[in-house]
């Protein structure tokens, strides 16, 4: 297994937010997760990527046990993360955000680099903006940038934090066709996404949270055919 | 999306930005010539000014570097510019060493404080940070003032024996027809130029290196930052210390020139911290040109409203809040956002060939 989370607790104070967690992914898998806001989506990417740090359990990666390592080093191992509000570096340029991600968590020479986040920039339909500020993007374009700036640092799992929010159904389906491609490049994905049907296009497999706990998992279509699963996710479903 | 979208269509490099960098790089060589010659025409109160024009930007230099970059918001700086000054009183008084050698060893010993000092104060976030700072510095000032053989809480005066033997100065004065405190006056004048040059030239080179994208990251978004790779323990600590180190210099070279210190100057945080914030704030934080720009304006405020007393302080305080609140980004935000102008490129900019557009709308059909 890539990644292996094992009865993983995290709570603030009277909240729980991650209940005795735990799940597998295999390495180039693609894996989508739901769940009522304040599930603990993010968190769950929070305590992977290593931005917190979980009161109780385990996270493995690529064989490695991640205790202790700060998100940093979860970076160079391989763990690629996008925040639902994107973060750029505003004041630097769309290539120079690459090449942040490039030089530091995959660990390239600049003038390595360049070539690599050219192809990304390429790749993301980013060429012609990439001397641009990145504060001067988007949203669409930031969340391209988001996600190129991840892929910069050559992840072996990529961590998508509702990415498909907010964008029109066009701009959705070029980013379906886009996270589908990284993925048959041999990445894992684990996808956290509210906008279903984009998420069903991708994923081999289903998770759904509901209060820290995991309350489901299987093959898409099995999952969202369960009545629990349905009553949770009634009048949220895209 | 497929197969060509998978494979390498161009071959991309990485260019830097800035129109003409050969122009603006032959017109510093020309004004850095011109101050290098000042002397032969400049009065003494002339090179006296421009010996605090230059300590001054230095010291801005050193201190947008820390808070512009790496988000330390520092105000206890006046730690190193008074042990850089001790430092040289007690290398040549104590240790009988050359003033001008005294200088780099002062900037050695400070960094050397700086590292521990570093494990203190790096405990502390944000405000707790700059606090805790102030409070270092003041313990630098009252151990200072305990110490007897520098002269403890009143100071002392560099002997003229010291002053009058720093090197090449029976040459200016040969030279330039001039007598031993103007020589020396031209000496410092010198070698502030020199260090002046000198921590521009550093910090422009750091924000070039690889390490200045790892600063550009952490100044727009430490978490981000850390998400993609950067150690930014790391990378604040080799800023603390660097910036320590030439403060350190800094401050052996005003003493040298002022020939007398005591603990309440030498570790004033009006002087060079108050002062030295005043400059990146009003010329813009987070850019190199704006500390330059900051220090020209606060030299030529010195220069001609010091006089007014109480007055002059209100002043600089209400145009500071003037441009905070107006210009939040500096008079050099202000010039950038009507031109695209930088006198040191430090962007990196993507050449791609121009076969690439071409290339991208077979790759998405929309």
């Amino acid at each position: 297994m890539l990644l292996e989370v094992a009865g993983l607790k995290k709570s603030f104070g009277s909240i729980i937010v991650a209940d005795d967690l735990g799940l597998a992914i295999a390495p180039g898998e693609a894996v989508g997760i739901i769940g009522p806001n304040g599930a603990g989506k993010t968190t769950l990417f929070n305590l992977i990527a290593g931005s917190i740090s979980a009161s109780a359990g385990s996270i493995r990666f690529d064989g490695r046990d991640l205790s202790g390592v700060p998100p940093q080093g979860r970076c160079r191992a391989g763990i690629g993360r996008t925040h639902q509000i994107p973060q750029p570096f505003e004041k630097l340029t769309v290539f120079e955000n690459l090449l942040v991600g490039a030089v530091y968590g995959g660990r390239k020479a600049e003038h390595e680099a360049t070539q690599s986040c050219g192809e990304i920039l390429e790749r993301l339909g980013l060429l012609k903006r990439a001397n641009t500020l990145a504060g001067s993007l988007t949203l669409l374009e930031r969340k391209r940038l988001e996600m190129a700036r991840v892929l910069a640092t050559e992840p072996k799992l990529l961590l998508l934090d509702e990415i498909a929010g907010g964008l029109t159904e066009g701009e959705c389906a070029e980013l379906v066709a886009t996270i589908r491609d990284i993925r048959e490049s041999g990445v894992a994905i684990l996808w956290i996404e509210h906008v279903v049907h984009a998420l069903l296009a991708v994923i081999d497999r289903l998770i759904v949270l509901n209060f820290g706990r995991k309350i489901a998992e299987g093959s898409p279509k099995e999952v969202m055919q369960r009545p629990d699963v349905h009553q949770i996710y009634i009048g949220i479903e895209a | 999306m497929g197969e060509a979208a998978a494979k390498p269509t161009q071959t991309f490099r990485t260019g830097t930005a800035g129109r003409a960098p050969g122009a603006i790089a032959a017109i510093a060589c020309v004004m850095l010539l011109a101050l290098a010659l000042l002397p032969v025409v400049a009065g003494r109160n002339l090179i006296q000014d421009m010996i605090f024009l230059f300590y001054m930007l230095a010291l801005a230099q050193c201190w947008n570097l820390l808070a512009g970059y790496a988000g330390l918001i520092s105000v206890g700086q006046q730690a190193f510019v008074g042990l850089g000054g001790y430092l040289l009183f007690a290398l040549t008084l104590l240790g009988g060493i050359d003033p001008l050698l005294a200088i780099p060893l002062a900037g050695l010993v400070s960094a050397l404080f700086a590292l521990p000092t570093a494990f203190i104060v790096f405990r502390l976030r944000g405000a707790y940070f700059a606090i805790g700072t102030w409070v270092v510095a003041e313990v630098y000032r009252l151990v200072f003032a305990q110490f007897k053989p520098l002269g403890g809480g009143t100071g002392m005066s560099l002997t003229p024996s010291i002053t009058s033997s720093v090197p090449g100065i029976e040459w200016v004065k040969a030279l330039l027809n001039v007598r031993t405190p103007a020589a020396r006056d031209l000496i410092s004048y010198w070698a502030a130029l020199a260090l002046m040059v000198g921590t521009l030239g550093f910090v422009y080179l750091v924000l070039r290196s690889r390490r200045g994208l790892a600063l550009g990251a952490i100044r727009d978004h430490e978490g981000a930052a850390a998400g993609l790779g950067v150690d930014i323990y790391r990378v604040k600590l080799a800023v603390y210390v660097a910036t320590a180190a030439m403060t350190g210099m800094i401050g052996a070279l005003i003493y040298l020139q002022k020939a007398r210190i005591s603990p309440d100057a030498a570790f004033s945080v009006t002087d060079w911290t108050a002062y030295v914030v005043f400059i990146v704030v009003i010329g813009g934080i987070g850019t190199i040109e704006g500390p330059v720009v900051g220090a020209v304006i606060f030299y030529l405020l010195q220069r001609y409203l010091a006089d007014f007393g109480a007055s002059y302080l209100i002043l600089l305080g209400t145009l500071g809040i003037v441009v905070m609140l107006f210009a939040p980004k500096g008079l050099w935000g202000l010039i950038t956002e009507r031109y695209d102008l930088a006198l040191f490129p430090t962007r990196r900019r993507l050449v791609i060939p121009p076969r690439a557009e071409i290339a991208r709308r077979v790759d998405f059909p929309k």
